[in-house]
């Protein structure tokens, strides 16, 4: 939004600060409606939002290593498949999962992360001490990082697309977009929960991110179908948001496809993911609450200097 | 003075047997040791004390941050142990040397993020938040980065984040830390306007500069070891160690020297003081009366020995002799280690 013009010659400082939006009295002022609540949470969730996407306009380095970077390591197992003279198709599974790990990415590093940045930044505090819910500030987080990771995504798919000239066959586009909201919704309610978690683990958390990328793009199938893996395959699917949600899509996008074998039918895949959005979601909330009662009781939580 | 908002109001804020225990190691540590307070509405209430004494552990439980170990606090009638989300709707706290937000926003971006966190509506917020710029001077930082702003300007920054909500209370801790002197007298200046500009407004300072609390509180309590040792207004602390009238006098010559003033009726003590100068006719004495009155004698007797007043200048006690006489150290000398559990008073 541009500026709104402020005449300084105007500016009554008196006037000013004379601003009361806070009722007549305090005990009033207090007393919010149900409305009220809801639209504070709303706009909470926009405001965190907010330097997330303000952050990403004003930073355009971010297009360098969040793009070109997961090009070629995209291209390098094309390369890799071409040299083995792979079937062409696992050349689109490739792009394919390149494209969905910005997300898995996103929440490993960002989400999960943030909470533990934002107490050591002194922000936290700030956010326990202000009226709205913390799942509007978690929710603003997950969003926030969803925008970014979306263009990650898209530029990575559009790209390998036409540099490796991929071509994907969709029969249920319907059941494609269900399938790709409730995997991001799986991924951030997952991203929400891990961002309570590493703020109770402290430090110790981050050495779990490690453990969270590398093998979990294998147990998922990163680069190839996740189906060949058999039985941990299968596991992958029951737990990974990622696992799940990756199948799910290469079989929608994919159709027909010989190689992806082994796993639930999309459909199921959708419910799967559903399960898990309700789960992670609500774990989140309970988390992240139980985090705040913990903040309070031991006062080592929000404060930087415990 | 503070305003009488209504007999109905409840104390703005009310503390009852307060004790807070930190569960550390080796040992668990009492930050605050049975704290028991009141604050009106509309008061611009001091903590004052040096590091370590308990003032941030208990402005983290009225900005409801921690949870009390026992005891009792209430905001305006509202517990802070289970009321927390309506405290919360009406307070806003600023604390001295604070970095929240992030960096790459600009002033005005990053002060309409916090409006949104008070539930003001968008446009409304951008209105408030430009407003607030103007009204804590940093129309010319508006644009600028919040990485790129000194610690004064940031410290305003930080104020107009804190008045976003319109609090009824407002909690400052150590709000002027590492400012310069002008930085420190402009976010002075700004909480005093602010308050003045809504009957009812409330502030809980929290501070370890003397000179600050004076000026700026209606009543101040020392705290140290996580107690309050005393509460009253700067007058009434002073007066608890000033039990007699000092006076500093200076006159052209003293025939007699100090004695002949001392043997006066209600002086206790005279002496020389030690920038003297006879030479240069300035004869300097430092008077001990047991009460103001007693000058009349000591001016009709300097006008028997033909001495010309020079100068006179009563000596007032500070906040730091308060502090010394309560505690029995300086602020500035090493405050020992919290209290550990059991080792209390």
């Amino acid at each position: 939004m541009s500026a709104i013009p402020v005449d300084r010659a105007r500016v009554d400082r008196s006037a000013v600060f004379a601003h009361s939006r806070g009722g007549t009295d305090p005990r009033t002022a207090a007393r919010w409606t149900r409305r009220q609540v809801a639209a504070n949470n709303m706009r909470a969730l926009i405001g965190r939002a907010y330097p997330r996407v303000r952050g990403m306009v004003r930073e355009p380095s971010w297009l360098f290593f969040e793009i070109l970077l997961p090009f070629l390591t995209t291209s390098a197992f094309v390369f890799v498949y071409r040299a083995l003279q792979a079937p062409e198709a696992y050349i689109g599974f490739v792009v394919l999962g390149g494209a969905l790990s910005a997300f898995w990415l996103n929440v490993v590093w960002m989400m999960a992360g943030q909470l533990y940045w934002e107490k050591s930044q002194g922000n936290l505090e700030l956010y326990f001490a202000a009226p709205m819910n913390l799942m509007a500030i978690l929710l603003g987080m997950a969003i926030g990082g969803l925008v970014m990771s979306s263009l990650r995504a898209a530029a990575v798919l559009v790209i390998s697309t036409l540099v490796y000239g991929v071509t994907f066959s969709v029969d249920q586009w319907l059941l494609v977009v269900v399938v790709f909201v409730l995997t991001l919704s799986a991924l951030y309610g997952l991203g929400m929960m891990l961002a309570s978690l590493f703020l109770l683990w402290g430090r110790e958390a981050f050495h779990m991110t490690n453990v969270l990328i590398e093998p979990v793009y294998f147990v998922s199938g990163l680069n190839f179908p996740v189906g060949r893996l058999g039985a941990l395959g299968a596991l992958a699917i029951a737990t990974l948001p990622f696992a799940v949600g990756l199948d799910a899509m290469r079989q929608l996008v994919f159709a027909g496809q010989p190689y992806i074998t082994g796993t639930p039918s999309p459909e199921l895949e959708a419910l799967i993911l559903l399960g898990m959005t309700i789960v992670f979601t609500l774990l989140a909330r309970w988390t992240i609450h139980r985090i705040e009662r913990i903040a309070r009781h031991r006062g080592t939580l929000s404060i930087r200097w415990q | 003075m503070s305003v009488d908002t209504g007999s109905a109001l409840p104390p703005a804020i009310s503390v009852a047997g307060l004790r807070r225990v930190y569960e550390t190691k080796p040992q668990p540590v009492v930050a605050l040791a049975g704290v028991d307070l009141e604050v009106r509405p509309g008061e611009f209430f001091g903590l004052l004390g040096p590091n370590g004494a308990g003032k941030t552990t208990l402005i983290k439980i009225l900005t409801t941050l921690l949870l009390p170990t026992s005891g009792e606090a209430r905001i305006f009638g509202f517990d802070v142990s289970t009321e927390s989300n309506r405290i919360r709707r009406i307070m806003n706290m600023v604390a001295g040397g604070e970095q929240s937000g992030y960096g790459i926003l600009t002033v005005r971006e990053q002060l309409w993020m916090f409006t949104q966190f008070y539930g003001l509506e968008a446009r409304e917020g951008w209105r408030r938040v430009d407003e607030l710029i103007e009204a804590v001077g940093m129309g010319d930082q508006r644009l600028q980065r919040v990485s790129t702003l000194s610690t004064g300007q940031r410290q305003k920054m930080n104020m107009a984040r804190g008045l976003l909500n319109d609090p009824w209370i407002l909690f400052l801790d150590e709000p002027t830390l590492g400012l310069d002197v002008a930085a420190a007298r402009g976010i002075r200046d700004l909480v005093l306007a602010w308050k003045a500009a809504v009957p009812g407004r409330t502030v809980l300072l929290t501070t370890h500069y003397m000179a600050e609390a004076d000026e700026l509180c209606e009543r101040i309590a020392i705290v140290d070891h996580g107690r309050i040792l005393a509460i009253g207004t700067p007058d009434e602390l002073k007066k608890r160690v000033q039990r007699e009238s000092i006076f500093r006098l200076e006159v052209d010559h003293l025939d007699g020297g100090a004695p002949s003033l001392a043997r006066l009726p209600g002086v206790v003590s005279a002496s020389l003081a030690a920038d003297s100068d006879p030479e240069q006719q300035r004869v300097a004495v430092n008077l001990v009366l047991t009460e103001d009155a007693a000058l009349g004698a000591v001016v009709s007797a300097l006008g028997g020995l033909g001495s010309q007043i020079l100068a006179l200048r009563k000596s007032e006690p500070t906040l730091e002799d308060v502090f010394v006489e309560l505690v029995g150290r300086g602020f500035s000398e090493e405050t020992e280690p919290p209290v550990p559990v059991g080792a209390e008073a």
